[in-house]
C-alpha cells in the first residue's frame, strides 16, 4: 500500500490531478468508505485493503462533471463498468486518471459471520496484496480462516487480473476463479418455467424496495429513475403486491441488458441477501448464446449485440429454450 | 420467574399460537425475520438481529387506508378494517422493544393514529435478552441493558432452558394460561448469565460511543456543521439504513388504482430519497447532504428536543452491517466527537 500512496501524493502536489477517489480507513479494520482527497496531509487517512470491494467507477459520473481532474482506483472488474460509462458519455475520459490498483479478490463480512464469528474486534490478514489466513479477534475468542473463504460471491467468478482500461496501474492482481460462473444459471435454465418463477418469485418476495441495487449500479446511471418520478403510477416506495416486486427487478435488469458488466455490486449490497446478479446473468448467458461471446464493458465501444443489427440475427423467439 | 427446558420449546410456541397469532424470528433461505409461527417454522432464536427490525408487525412497509369503489355514477369510500385479533410477538431484543417505544411517541400522542394503535392494543411483547452481542451493537449507548428488553414478558435462554419472567399485567395473564408448561424458577438463577452477558457487551468496539452534546441543543450548533459534506459524500441515497431501522417512522401516503376504483395506502418513505416530502413548490431538502444530515439529526437532536430527550436511535446495529458505502451513525456520532476514552 505504501506504493500505492506514494504515488498518490506525487500525483497531487505535481497538480497532475486535483482529488483522488479511493478509500477512506473506517472505525473498524473492516468497514473502509469510498472518499475524496484533496490533498496530500488527507491520505493519512487512506487505506487500500480486502475490505475496499466498492466499485467507484459510478462515483466518477459526479467526480468528472466538477472542475479539474480526479484520480480513481479501479480494480480489474471496475474498470468494465468504467468503460461502458465512457460508452455512454457518462464520465469524462479527460477528466479521469485512472489508476489500474490489483487486487486479489475482496472479503465479505457476511462470509465471516456465517463461518461463526461475532463480536468481532480486530481482523488481521486483510492487506490489498499478500497473505493467505485472516485472523480475527472476537469477543468470543481468537478465529483464523482462510482469506479464499471470506471471499464475495463475485471473486468466485473473478474477472481476471486485466485492467481493460487505465493510465497505470499499481500492484499485481490475481484470478480468483474457482467456480463456473455460469453454473447457477444452467441450474435455473433447467428449472421448468414454473419453478423457475417460482424461485424468482421466492427471492424477490424478500425485496423492501431500498433501492441500494439500483443506486449503485454504474448501469443504472439514468439522472432521473423512472421509479421515482411521480408521474409514473409505479413510483411506488413499497411493493403493493408481488407484481409489483417483480417488475421493478424485471424492468431494470433488461434496461441494463447488453449494458451490465456482471460487476456483482447489486448482490453485495442487497441488505435482504437477494441475488440480483442471477437475473443479469441470465440475460448475459442468453446474449452469449443468441449473438456469440460478448462481455460488456470489454472496451469503450457502444455497440453491444441488443443495440446493433446484422441481418444475421435471429429471429424473435427463435432459439428460446435452446 | 419461570422457566422452561429448551426441549420444551416447541410445546409452548404450539401453546401461545393457539392463544393468539404468534411472530417469531423464523429462518428464510437466506435470513431469519419474523414470520408467523407455525408448525413446520424453522424458529431462529440463535441469530441476534433480524434483517429487518420487527418494526412492521406494528408499522407495515405498506398498509391500505380506504378503498374507493366506483360503480356507474355512485361511489363508495370503505375504510380498512384496524387489527382485532390479539397477536404475540416472541423473541424481540430490549433494542427493538424500545423502537417500539420510540414508535409509540410519534403515533400514540394525539392525534393517536388508529391503525397503529390498535396493533398496539392487540399486541404482547415477549422479549428475550442478548446473552451474545455483537460487534454492530451499541444500545449502551442509548441507555437500554441488554439482559432486561423490557417486554411483557421477558425471557432469557440458556444452554439449557428459556426463562420466563412476567413484566406487565398482559404478561402475567399470559403466563397464566401458559403454567401447565412452564415450572417455578429462583429469582437469582440467571445472575451469572446476566453478568456474563453485560461483560461481553462490554468488549464489543462500540462500548463507548457517547452521544453526549447530542439532544434538543444540537440541532442549531450542528447544523452548519462542515463535516456533512465529507460524512454524506459516499452515501449512494439508497434506503437500506431507513428501512431495516426499527425506529425509522416517516412514510407517505399514495394512490393505487385498481381499474374500478383506488386504494389509498401509506408505505414507509425515506429521508434518503430524492422525492422526500415533496410539496407543491418543490422540494426544501435538494441535495444528498441535506437529506442525509436529516436523517442523523432527526435521530439524534429533533427527535430528543420534542419527545424530553428521548433518542431515536436504539444502537441495535442493523444499519451499521448493511449501508452499501459503509457509513452509519456512529461514524456520524464519532465524527461529532462522541467517544468517550476511558
Amino acid at each position: 500500500m505504501q506504493e500505492l500512496v506514494a504515488r498518490l501524493k506525487e500525483l497531487l502536489s505535481a497538480g497532475t490531478v486535483d482529488r483522488v477517489l479511493g478509500w477512506k480507513r473506517g472505525d473498524s479494520d473492516w468497514n473502509p468508505e469510498p472518499a475524496f482527497f484533496t490533498s496530500v496531509e488527507s491520505l493519512a487517512d487512506f487505506v487500500y485493503d480486502g475490505f475496499c470491494g466498492a466499485n467507484l467507477s459510478k462515483y466518477m459520473i459526479e467526480a468528472t462533471a466538477q472542475e479539474g481532474r480526479t484520480a480513481v482506483l479501479l480494480k480489474p472488474c471496475d474498470t468494465y463498468s468504467f468503460n461502458r460509462l465512457l460508452a455512454e458519455h457518462r464520465v469524462v475520459r479527460e477528466k479521469a486518471y485512472v489508476i489500474g490498483v490489483g487486487c486479489r479478490g475482496k472479503l465479505d463480512m457476511g462470509k465471516l459471520r456465517k463461518l461463526g464469528m461475532k463480536g468481532i474486534q480486530h481482523i488481521e490478514g486483510a492487506d490489498a496484496f499478500a497473505g493467505d489466513t485472516l485472523t480475527v479477534d472476537t469477543a468470543y475468542g481468537k478465529k483464523t480462516c482462510a482469506y479464499q473463504d471470506a471471499l464475495l460471491d463475485r471473486c468466485h467468478v473473478c474477472k481476471g487480473k486485466t485492467h481493460v482500461v487505465y493510465d497505470e496501474v499499481i500492484g499485481a492482481s490475481a484470478d480468483t476463479t474457482d467456480m463456473d460462473r455460469f453454473a447457477e444459471v444452467e441450474r435455473l435454465a433447467a428449472m421448468s418455467p414454473e419453478e423457475r418463477f417460482a424461485f424468482f418469485q421466492g427471492e424477490l418476495s424478500r425485496c423492501i424496495r431500498c433501492n441500494a441495487c439500483r443506486n449503485v449500479c454504474p448501469a443504472c446511471s439514468c439522472r432521473k429513475c423512472v421509479f421515482d418520478g411521480d408521474s409514473f403510477d409505479s413510483a411506488q416506495k413499497a411493493n403493493v403486491d408481488s407484481f409489483e416486486e417483480k417488475m421493478f427487478h424485471i424492468i431494470r435488469a433488461f434496461h441494463v441488458a447488453g449494458r451490465c458488466t456482471d460487476c456483482g455490486e447489486c448482490s453485495r449490497v442487497c441488505p435482504q441477501g437477494i441475488p440480483l446478479h442471477l437475473f443479469n446473468r441470465k440475460l448475459i448467458g442468453d446474449i452469449n448464446a443468441f449473438y456469440g461471446e460478448y462481455t460488456a464493458g470489454e472496451t469503450a465501444e457502444n455497440k453491444n449485440p441488443l443495440v446493433s443489427f446484422t441481418t444475421e440475427d435471429r429471429e424473435p423467439g427463435e432459439g428460446r429454450n435452446a | 420467574m419461570f422457566k422452561i427446558a429448551r426441549e420444551a420449546l416447541p410445546a409452548l410456541f404450539a401453546k401461545m399460537a393457539e392463544i393468539a397469532d404468534l411472530f417469531l424470528p423464523v429462518k428464510n433461505n437466506i435470513n431469519t425475520e419474523y414470520a408467523r409461527f407455525t408448525p413446520e417454522s424453522a424458529v431462529d432464536l440463535e441469530t441476534l438481529k433480524t434483517a429487518k427490525s420487527p418494526k412492521d408487525l406494528f408499522f407495515p412497509q405498506s398498509e391500505t387506508l380506504y378503498t374507493c369503489h366506483r360503480d356507474g355514477k355512485k361511489l363508495s369510500v370503505v375504510p380498512e378494517k384496524l387489527a382485532e385479533a390479539p397477536f404475540i410477538v416472541f423473541g424481540m431484543r430490549a433494542c427493538d422493544i424500545q423502537g417500539v417505544a420510540v414508535l409509540d411517541r410519534v403515533f400514540l400522542s394525539e392525534p393517536q393514529d388508529s391503525f397503529y394503535a390498535a396493533r398496539r392494543q392487540n399486541g404482547l411483547l415477549i422479549g428475550m435478552a442478548c446473552t451474545e452481542p455483537e460487534e454492530s451493537c451499541f444500545c449502551g449507548t442509548f441507555g437500554i441493558d441488554h439482559t432486561a428488553p423490557g417486554g411483557d414478558v421477558d425471557t432469557m435462554l440458556t444452554k439449557t432452558h428459556l426463562y420466563w419472567m412476567p413484566c406487565t399485567e398482559k404478561g402475567q395473564v399470559l403466563t397464566e394460561k401458559l403454567a401447565d408448561l412452564l415450572q417455578e424458577a429462583k429469582e437469582d438463577e440467571l445472575d451469572k448469565e446476566k453478568e456474563k452477558a453485560k461483560a461481553l457487551m462490554e468488549a464489543m468496539p462500540y462500548k463507548d460511543v457517547s452521544v453526549e452534546g447530542w439532544g434538543a441543543a444540537a440541532a442549531d450548533k450542528n447544523f452548519d456543521s462542515p463535516l456533512w459534506e465529507s460524512l454524506a459524500k459516499p452515501c449512494l441515497a439508497c434506503g437500506t439504513c431507513t428501512f431495516v431501522c426499527p425506529t425509522c417512522q416517516c412514510y407517505d401516503i399514495k394512490d393505487y388504482e385498481t381499474g374500478h376504483g383506488v386504494k389509498r395506502y401509506r408505505c414507509w418513505d425515506s429521508c434518503m430519497y430524492s422525492d422526500f416530502t415533496m410539496m407543491a413548490h418543490g422540494n426544501n431538502r435538494t441535495t444528498q447532504m441535506q437529506r442525509f444530515r436529516q436523517r442523523f439529526m432527526h435521530k439524534l437532536a429533533y427527535f430528543p428536543a420534542n419527545n424530553d430527550g428521548m433518542f431515536s436511535c436504539v444502537g441495535c446495529g442493523r444499519c451499521v452491517e448493511k449501508c452499501p458505502s459503509a457509513l452509519n451513525i456512529v461514524k456520524v456520532i464519532k465524527a461529532f466527537g462522541g467517544e468517550q476514552h476511558a
